[in-house]
């Protein structure tokens, strides 16, 4: 029993960075853009947030750099996309390979440093007081480090904010059906403008959760293939925020289980074990669009530009 | 506020040097980065071009690094073409190269030109069967093949590192997990010092400009691509036609993949493609999706390679540097098509 509690609480911890990101897509792609380049805004918010913390040794600086990192790297695309309507498959791609090389690029001095004191003392474990005594679930989820706790509240604002707020349900619309959300003079570029930037944000300190907390030193491609994933979560959460949550857990645990199990004297071959996250968003992926519910759909104009003029 | 609306037409010389202004404009505003390193990028650009041009050995390395690409992204272009958003090139190129290199390992003492034939047939075939299975999901259910093919490269990636350390663990590298070498029966010939490759990607180009301009499939795959309700309405088996196309672009990754090990690497690794896969799905964009001119970009893309990695070593820049000026060539491709296809209304309300 305490071999699991242990196992399910480093699950959340790896699954801490695929929430964020997670929930940046969810934002983004409820907008009705659909940015592939979510590995790349977490690998520009990786290592700003790294640099800036290991020059400043300011956790909150550290953060707010990993966010203007991310929230550049929505820009570039939000620019692209949405005023000049570029296709959005290729342009998120080709801002994963931005990403990617301006990490490789800032992080060429930064390898094998680690991450400073301050930073790693204030995202030490901290309990919270009367529920993290609760059995089973409080030392699973209430013994966890800011950065998690974080998640959490993101996680119920997101949704809260999407399902609960007009604000929420506007944006809703443009993903829907940005003709009659711009019939009802909702501010359409705008609102796409502000929630990819938000979105490139909350990727962005995903990364930065990764190189400063969950590694914490900087090594190249820190990533290593997250953002990817984040994208099939959003899929998987079928662009629900709550489920969001459950999702990014489930995937944190698949990310640690090979080398769990290796631990406990368990014989499989860790590279097959590796390939577990992927093969399941496959099948995921594959039952989602088999089921065809109204439920999990996607915004209806993901991925298509909206122009008034064309209609 | 200014206006933006359709042009009714553009002629090809003007959206070509749209296009062309646009890469110089990347390469003006990537200047800043040398700038900051307090290089002269006229220097840094000069030598890139002597890097990857300069000497008949350079020429060399560069068709090398061009072959691959052109080929992976002639694949790459026939299911974008049809909407299909394959970005399992990776994954198709290290799947090719493992069907082929089974071949090769388990048969190294057959005669050079049948054991080559096979090999490339391996390659072809283990490819195409990889980028089948998303077809088949999307075909069927309308799987959304970008996240599939992308997964699929990895547990590509994956199979190969299991494979190194298990299954085809070479027993006389000391531990060392590695494939086998090749025998010299699995090595592609060379001609004029570069291995045969160089005459596949120039038959190849030939061949996909014929077939998607000049045949019936290829058409109804551009129709496809357009409306698959047009394509519904004139009578095309779109299941067929998805099938079919994605047979031929995974056949032709799975080549790369066996021309790499073969020509390349000498043996399987999982670094056989190394970033190809991606680099050609920008290469295949930037060429319009039209052959002859993925053939140029995919020589300049291959010049961009080789000069980054000349002027790594001899001005210690990071090979970084040059994955990112690829990503900002495109994303200045990307917007100057908006330039191509709107221009700025000069009266107030003249919008269509």
């Amino acid at each position: 029993m305490n071999g699991i509690s242990t196992f399910l609480a480093a699950a959340i911890v790896a699954g801490t960075p695929l929430l964020f990101a997670t929930l940046g897509e969810i934002l983004i792609e409820r907008a009705g853009n659909l940015n592939l380049g979510v590995e790349g805004m977490m690998l520009m918010g990786a290592v700003i947030g790294f640099l800036v913390g290991l020059t400043t040794g300011n956790v909150f600086a550290a953060l707010l750099g990993a966010m203007v990192a991310g929230a550049f790297g929505g820009l570039i695309f939000a620019f692209l996309t949405i005023s000049l309507r570029a296709n959005q498959v290729v342009t998120g791609l080709a801002l994963a390979t931005f990403g990617s090389g301006f990490s490789t690029l800032i992080g060429k001095q930064l390898v094998g440093q680690t991450a400073p004191a301050a930073v790693k003392s204030f995202f030490r474990p901290y309990p919270i007081p009367i529920i993290s005594d609760i059995p089973v679930i409080g030392p699973i989820f209430f013994k966890q480090d800011a950065f998690v706790y974080l998640g959490y509240i993101l996680a119920v604002v997101i949704g809260v904010y999407l399902y609960n707020t007009s604000k929420g349900l506007n944006l809703r619309a443009i993903g829907e059906n940005p003709g009659c959300a711009d019939a009802a003079s909702i501010n359409i570029t705008l609102y796409k403008y502000v929630h990819i930037l938000i979105g490139g944000a909350l990727c962005g300190l995903g990364g930065a959760y990764l190189s400063l907390v969950y590694i914490p030193n900087w090594q190249e491609n820190v990533v290593a293939g997250r953002g990817w994933i984040a994208i099939a979560l959003v899929i998987f959460s079928a662009w629900n925020p709550y489920k969001a949550i459950l999702g990014a857990f489930l995937f944190g645990g698949l990310d640690i289980i090979g080398f769990r199990l290796q631990g406990a004297g368990i014989q499989v071959s860790q590279y097959l074990v590796d390939m577990l996250p992927y093969l399941v968003t496959i099948t995921i992926l594959v039952i989602v669009s088999m089921k065809k519910s109204k439920r999990n759909a996607p915004p209806k104009n993901l991925g298509t530009p909206y122009f008034r003029e064309d209609r | 506020m200014p206006r933006f609306i359709k042009r009714d037409e553009i002629s090809k010389g003007r959206s070509t040097s749209i296009r062309i202004f646009s890469v110089i404009l990347a390469l003006f505003v990537f200047s800043i980065v040398f700038i900051l390193m307090q290089k002269n990028p006229l220097d840094i650009y000069a030598s890139m071009l002597k890097g990857a041009f300069g000497s008949s050995y350079s020429i060399r390395e560069t068709i090398k690094l061009a072959i691959p690409l052109c080929i992976a992204a002639l694949g790459i272009a026939v299911a974008f073409k049809m909407h299909f958003w394959n970005i399992g090139a990776e994954g198709q190129i290290l799947m090719g190269a493992f069907a082929a290199s089974v071949f090769a390992l388990k048969f190294p003492e057959m005669p050079r030109p049948s054991l080559l034939l096979i090999m490339m047939v391996a390659g072809i075939i283990g490819g195409s069967l990889w980028a089948l299975i998303p077809a088949v999901f999307k075909a069927k259910w309308g799987t959304n093949e970008t996240i599939v093919t992308l997964m699929m490269n990895y547990v590509a990636i994956k199979w190969i590192v299991f494979l190194q350390h298990g299954p085809l663990k070479d027993p006389n590298a000391k531990g060392f997990a590695k494939i086998a070498n090749f025998t010299d029966n699995a090595i592609l010939p060379e001609i004029f010092k570069v291995h045969i490759g160089w005459i596949f990607a120039i038959l190849l180009v030939l061949f996909i400009f014929i077939f998607m301009k000049y045949t019936k499939t290829g058409y109804e795959i551009a129709v496809l691509g357009e409306s698959e309700k047009t394509a519904l309405y004139s009578g095309v088996n779109i299941k067929k036609t998805i099938i079919i196309s994605i047979l031929l672009s995974g056949g032709l990754c799975g080549l790369v993949g066996m021309i790499q090990a073969s020509g390349i690497s000498n043996t399987l690794v999982e670094s056989v493609s190394g970033g190809v896969g991606y680099t050609a799905i920008i290469v295949a964009w930037l060429g319009y999706l039209s052959a002859p001119v993925i053939l140029i970009v995919s020589i300049l893309f291959a010049a961009l390679q080789q000069g980054g990695s000349f002027i790594q070593t001899s001005y210690g820049i990071p090979g970084a540097a040059a994955l990112i000026l690829q990503s900002m060539i495109l994303f200045f491709v990307l917007g100057s098509e908006f330039f191509i296809r709107f221009k700025i209304s000069k009266k107030e309300g003249d919008a269509k």
